[in-house]
């Protein structure tokens, strides 16, 4: 499964300050879509409203409405909790979870919800998900050992295992690379490739080559000065914003003049 | 090249490693020697061996100090010179700690023997005896308010760290420092005034005694595991969240087994702390010689309170209770001892391993 997510006027807050200002755009599914921009814009805001996860910082709030597949993610009787289970989400750093083995890492999903599970049933979602996070071979004999022993990289993929092994709409990507070298990078970024076979993929990034390189959708954000809400300034297919953008500010930001 | 960086690297010359401490032995030795001298010139055989200690210890440090700083330079000359400070005032602290296990094991293991844990002191004047009834007591007693203040404490301490906001948490907290203030005479009294409610005056109870050191005990459960909660990375409850794993849940299967370890630990002090209690028990539990197992029922008799009262109450053996008090003393020690070494325990197999 795959969702298409639509912002409609989007206004993003924390407390009484306006983070993310109106910002209207449809995030096709089987499709990766990049958020780009300069640090502080609201990319990282953004992305977690997506899941509703902005709301667990105290004073957050969203205005506007997002819809996923037609439904209001938002709506009155809408629980959070059942959305994060539709909406993977990647953090910019790995946090397998350190108390639990590399199996049970993938299974989180399930285990830290109490859902019950035969073994064989365990293990096939054991071995799909961190095939899928193509970490199988590196790990298959060592599943019992603690994730934390893992190296960066296979920490990070190890994280997507874990989102993916619920079996979700749509995945985030909060610069899932940037603490990465380019080797775990480059594995990552063949793993998203992948994923949007299956899935909405969103990914926020600052590395220009790796949103042209992977991205079907780039949108660039913008922010007109410290204590001003970051506002969304062109949304286009990758090549169209990365080689003839419409805005000025875009063609700035690419081309490396600032940001 | 090469030759040039290293030069640019080298400092001056170091003073050879057996220098300090063959200067040490000996400005102690020659300290010794002028002690002996002025001690055969007066009259006094005694030797003292605080100035001893002092003189060598003075001249030690001036001269390495100087050496130091003629052959070194200023900068290894100054951390020469810090580190026997901090040395020295480890030491001083090491000193009444060290002495005060020896005196406890010294005069504790005369009594140290299998009627001391086998007998009760029911019907015993002068030698022999025991302390059974008083370790049983101080088990029972402190194992319920372990019951007691364990949940409270670390409900409590979710509660801070993970829900509360605004006044009320603001409440709790600041009653939890007030309350790890409280003198433990007052929380005897409040236990005692409180059993005087429902049992009427006179009463003594070891359940009592149960609550007036779960009062003592609750505040520092609270603040210890509130310090292990903090710090699980936020970063693990976010991941949970974004799995779909509600707050609670995420509490109970991330947060606490991820601080566990801590929060053993935090829960195995709060028991060292209060199992020595000796007032608040005496107010409330009382004491006696025979055994009782029943918190629920009169006198119990606690550890504390025994080396208590065979100090107090010395019959006419007096050597025997004086060596029941300090075995009890002793016993008491070990005990701590030994739930120390089980926090350690804990705390290697249940941290997280990486
Ligand atoms: N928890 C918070 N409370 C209040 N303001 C916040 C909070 N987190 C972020 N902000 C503010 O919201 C704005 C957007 O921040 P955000 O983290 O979304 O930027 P970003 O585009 O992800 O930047 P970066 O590329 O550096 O990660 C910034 O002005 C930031 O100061
Ligand atoms: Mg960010």
């Amino acid at each position: 499964m795959s969702k298409r997510i639509e912002l409609k006027s989007l206004d993003v807050y924390y407390k009484a300050f306006l983070a993310v200002q109106d910002v209207s755009m449809v995030i096709e599914p089987k499709a990766i879509t990049a958020f780009i921009g300069p640090s502080g814009c609201g990319k990282s805001t953004l992305i977690r409203t997506l899941n509703r996860m902005h709301e667990v910082i105290p004073g957050a709030r969203v205005e506007g409405q997002l819809l996923m597949d037609g439904e209001d993610v938002y709506g009155p009787d809408v629980d959070p909790v059942r959305v994060r289970r539709q909406v993977g989400m990647v953090f910019q750093r790995p946090n397998p979870f350190p108390t639990m083995s590399i199996k049970d890492n993938v299974l989180s999903g399930y285990k830290l919800n109490n859902s019950r599970m035969s073994k064989a049933e365990a293990e096939e979602i054991t071995e799909k998900a961190l095939v899928g996070a193509n970490l199988w071979n590196e790990v298959k004999d060592r599943l019992e050992k603690p994730g934390s022993g893992l190296s960066g990289g296979q920490q990070q993929r190890l994280c997507i295992a874990r989102a993916i092994a619920v079996e979700p709409d749509v995945i985030l990507m909060d610069e899932p690379t940037s603490a990465l070298d380019p080797i775990s990078t480059a594995a990552i970024e063949d793993l998203a490739v992948e994923l949007k076979e299956q899935f909405t993929v969103v990914i926020v990034t600052h590395n220009m080559q790796q949103a042209s390189r992977i991205s079907d959708m780039t949108a660039f954000f913008n922010i007109a000065g410290s204590g001003l809400p970051g506002k969304l300034i062109e949304y286009d297919k990758t090549e169209k914003v990365f080689s003839n953008p419409t805005e000025q500010q875009t063609e700035d930001y690419v081309s490396g003049r600032f940001g | 090249m090469t030759t040039q960086l290293n030069s640019s690297f080298r400092g001056t010359q170091d003073l050879p490693k057996w220098l300090s401490p063959t200067l040490l032995v000996s400005f102690f030795l020659a300290s010794f020697g002028l002690q002996v001298l002025i001690a055969s010139d007066s009259d006094s055989a005694e030797i003292n061996f605080i100035p001893v200690a002092i003189f060598g210890l003075v001249g030690f440090t001036v001269a390495i100090y100087v050496i130091s700083r003629i052959i070194e330079g200023v900068r290894k000359a100054t951390d020469r010179l810090v580190t026997i400070m901090v040395s020295t005032a480890f030491s001083l602290a090491l000193i009444p700690l060290l002495s005060l296990a020896y005196t406890v094991v010294t005069k504790g293991v005369a009594r140290f023997d299998a009627e001391f844990f086998t007998f009760s002191m029911r019907n015993i004047v002068g030698e022999g005896g025991g302390a059974l009834h008083a370790i049983i007591g101080t088990v029972e007693i402190t194992g319920i308010a372990t019951l007691i203040s364990v949940p409270i404490g670390i409900m409590a301490a979710i509660y801070l760290v993970e829900y509360g906001r605004g006044t009320i948490a603001r409440l709790v907290t600041f009653f939890v420092d007030v309350m790890t203030g409280v003198p433990s005479i007052v929380a005897g009294l409040f236990a005692y005034a409180l059993f005087v409610i429902f049992f009427g005056p006179g009463v003594r109870m070891g359940l009592g005694g149960a609550i007036a050191l779960s009062l003592l005990m609750i505040p520092v459960v609270i603040r210890a595991t509130e310090e292990m909660l903090k710090i699980v990375p936020n970063e693990l409850r976010e991941a949970a969240y974004a799995l779909g794993v509600p707050k609670w849940l995420t509490v109970l299967k991330v947060v606490l087994p991820t601080s566990l370890a801590g929060i053993a630990t935090g829960i195995m002090i709060a028991i060292a702390r209060v199992i020595g209690e000796t007032a608040p028990l005496l107010l409330i539990a009382g004491f006696t010689a025979s055994m009782n197992y029943n918190p629920l029922n009169e006198r119990m008799m606690t550890l504390p309170v025994f080396v208590y009262t065979s100090y107090a109450n010395q019959g006419v053996d007096m050597q025997a209770y004086l060596d029941r008090a300090w075995a009890g003393a002793l016993t008491l020690m070990l005990i701590v001892m030994v739930l120390n070494l089980v926090a350690r325990l804990i705390s290697k197999y249940f941290s997280p391993k990486g």
